[in-house]
This record gives C-alpha cells, structure tokens and sequence, in this order.
C-alpha cells in the first residue's frame, strides 16, 4: 500500500518535498508524535502507581452506572462512548474523503455530524465526572465506607491515587476532544465559505481528520487502561 | 487534474481510487473496529464475572488482560494506517512515525517493572506500610443529605501517599 519512488527521483535535492507530503500535513504527523508520548507518559504513570500499590479499586465497582439505566451495569456507558467515538472517527474520514473529490456539500454533511458525535462524547464524559463527583469521588477525594464501591479489589482502604488520575487524564484527554471539536467547527464555517473551493484543496481538513483520530485514539488506550485492564 | 490545484511541494499525485472502493475499504475498516471493541467488552465482562469467585485463576486473568492489550493495539494499528491514511505515505516517512514509537516497549516494560519491584520491596522492609494498606474500613455511609467532607476514613488511617 505504501507508495515506492524510483531510485532516481533524488527526493532530498530541494525544491520539492522528498516525502511527497505537504509541509503541514507532516508537522501534525510530528506534534501528534509528540502528544503521543504525553499521553503515553500519563498513562505509564498510571500503570506504573498502580503495579506500586498493595491495592486498587476494581474498575468494574467504580464504573457501573448509565444514565437513566442506574446501577449494576459495568462497561454499558463506557461502551457507548467508545462507540460514539469510533462513529464520529468514520464520519471523519468520509469528510475528509469528500475532500479529495473537491465535494464541499458532502464535506459539510459529513463534519456536521462529526461535531454532533464529538458533542456527544463530551455530554457524556461530564454526565461521568458528574455522576462520580456526586458519589464523592474527585481529586483528592475517594469515597471511604464499609461497602463503598471505591474500596480496593481486597476491601482495603484505596488511595485517592485513583481518582487523581482518574480525573487527570480522563480530563486531558475531554480536553483535546473538546479542542477538536472547536477546530471542526472552524474548518465547517471555512467550508461553508467556500475557503478550499478558492484554495482549490481540503488539506485543511484532512490536518483536521489527523487531530480527530488522534483523539480517537488515545480514547483506545485510556479506555483500555482505566476501565478493562 | 488532483496534483495541480494541491501545494507545490507534492509531485507527484497519490494514487486515486474510485469513490466506491474507498467508501467500502472504510465501511469494511468500522466493522473490523467495531468486532474488535466487543470482543474486548466480552472479555472484560468474562474477567468481571471471574472476579465473583475469590478462587479464580489470577494468571488467567492476566493472560485475559494480555489478549486484551493486543486487541487495542491490533484497533491502533487500523485507525493510523487506514483512517489517518498513514499506510498510503512513503515507506520512509512512515517509518519515520513507527520507529521511534517502539520506545514504548522499553517504556511501558521498565516502567510496569520497577513498580511492580517498588511494592515488592517496600513491603518487606516497611512492615507498617504492608499493615497498613490492608485495613478495612467500619465506618457506615454517610447519609445523602450530609456535604461530603474530605475522605471519611476509618479510625486511625492515614491516606497513603506514595513518595
């Protein structure tokens, strides 16, 4: 799949990119390495805290609610975020590809609904911290009782090592879809204006589609870390 | 016609598929993801339900976990090379992304390894801090209407932070 060029084409003589990539395509490509390894940084010091400790919350206590569905539900809620995710990824990449058939009407269907998903996401990661500050969770605070659902795997007393990291990351990472989302939006009303129609190319958008699966992916692992591992 | 309206630099056009083949390759790529997130959720709720016997194989549980771990990376791979169309770049450009993420082997296993030898350690040769992380709270819910203090912990806990 990937492209071969011909030993003669002397990519590094100038005047040309030697990757045949756009200048800012490639620099997205580098800072979202660079987010990469925040993220990774964040999350191995989760996994690093967490291996260091005599005990832990089970996630499947902690997590185990759904809006308007209650209790007892573990992975439920945190399934439809994933999903909305997932969807709003593939949304994405039709917009973007959109682009490449200079469509401005179907980039402007598909970026819609991106937003709408990445919304989504948002309202529903709030109705989390929501739901979790009420129980009295929150930084530097973890709901201590017999019975608590916050109690580690053995029924000790947890560390609030839990909930700080909890809300940290998980807000990093809210952070950066809501970052996103404002981008989106801002490449939907370029669109509207017809920008790349005059530009005569939507690589704005697909710099755009890189940031969104970014995000989509560190969704994955963050997912992966706190609420199935 | 595509490579004239792109930026100078590109010289040459990516390879252009008809609309259908892409709209079907991505449509093919959701589901795969889509399979993959409910395999995981499957063997998460099959190690939620082996947590509910205090006999359950903690080695299974890990390989489990393990499986999962591949799954999610298997999801990775899928979304940069085909939705971040990394694998239709230059096979040197993309290697200039891969590489230097392996250093997360090294990252993620000296990490989980030096933790997992923190605890060891420190359980034996600070015989408080092993006791201590082992006590159960007595202390009842707190009522709903009460304003949540600062962990309501039970008689003579300190919260542990790690140092």
């Amino acid at each position: 799949m990937a492209q071969a060029v011909a030993a003669n084409t002397k990519w590094w003589s100038g005047g040309k990119s030697p990757f045949n990539i756009e200048y800012g395509k490639l620099m997205m490509w580098y800072f979202l390495m660079s987010d990469a390894f925040t993220f990774g940084a964040f999350l191995i010091a989760y996994g690093t805290v967490r291996m260091s400790s005599n005990g832990w919350p089970d996630p499947n206590h902690v997590f185990q609610s759904a809006p308007f569905l209650g209790d007892g539900l573990p992975l439920v809620f945190v399934s439809l975020m994933t999903f909305i995710l997932i969807v709003s990824s593939v949304t994405m990449v039709l917009a973007v590809h959109e682009g490449h058939n200079m469509n401005r009407k179907g980039v402007i269907k598909w970026l819609a609904w991106t937003i709408v998903g990445g919304f989504a996401f948002l309202g529903c990661q709030a109705w989390e911290w929501t739901h979790l500050f009420h129980e009295g969770a929150w930084w530097g605070k973890i709901p201590v009782y017999a019975g608590s659902h916050f109690l580690n795997a053995d029924g000790s007393v947890p560390s609030t090592n839990f909930s700080n990291f909890f809300f940290t990351i998980t807000g990093f990472h809210g952070f950066h879809v809501f970052s996103g989302v404002i981008i989106n939006i801002i490449m939907l009303i370029m669109t509207i204006q017809g920008k790349f129609d005059q530009r005569g190319h939507y690589l704005m958008i697909e710099k755009a589609g890189l940031y969104w699966h970014f995000v989509d992916l560190v969704w994955v692992f963050v997912f992966l870390c706190f609420y199935l591992l | 016609m595509e490579h004239q309206s792109m930026s100078s630099e590109i010289t040459f056009a990516p390879e252009h598929h008809d609309t259908k083949s892409v709209v079907r390759k991505i449509i093919k790529t959701t589901v795969i993801l889509s399979v993959i997130t409910i395999i995981e959720l499957a063997l998460g709720y099959i190690i939620f339900f082996m947590h509910k016997n205090p006999d359950h194989s903690v080695n299974l549980v890990l390989a489990i976990k393990g499986v999962i771990v591949i799954l999610s990376l298997a999801k990775a791979f899928y979304i940069v090379s085909i939705f971040m169309h990394l694998g239709d770049e230059i096979r040197n450009m993309i290697m200039t992304i891969v590489v230097p993420l392996f250093l997360f082997v090294w990252f993620i296993a000296a990490f989980m390894w030096d933790g997992n030898s923190y605890k060891d350690l420190r359980n034996t040769y600070d015989r408080h801090h092993a006791e201590q992380t082992n006590v159960k709270p007595t202390n009842p819910k707190p009522a709903e209407h009460e304003e949540h203090s600062e962990k309501p912990a039970a008689e003579g806990v300190k919260q542990e932070k790690l140092h």
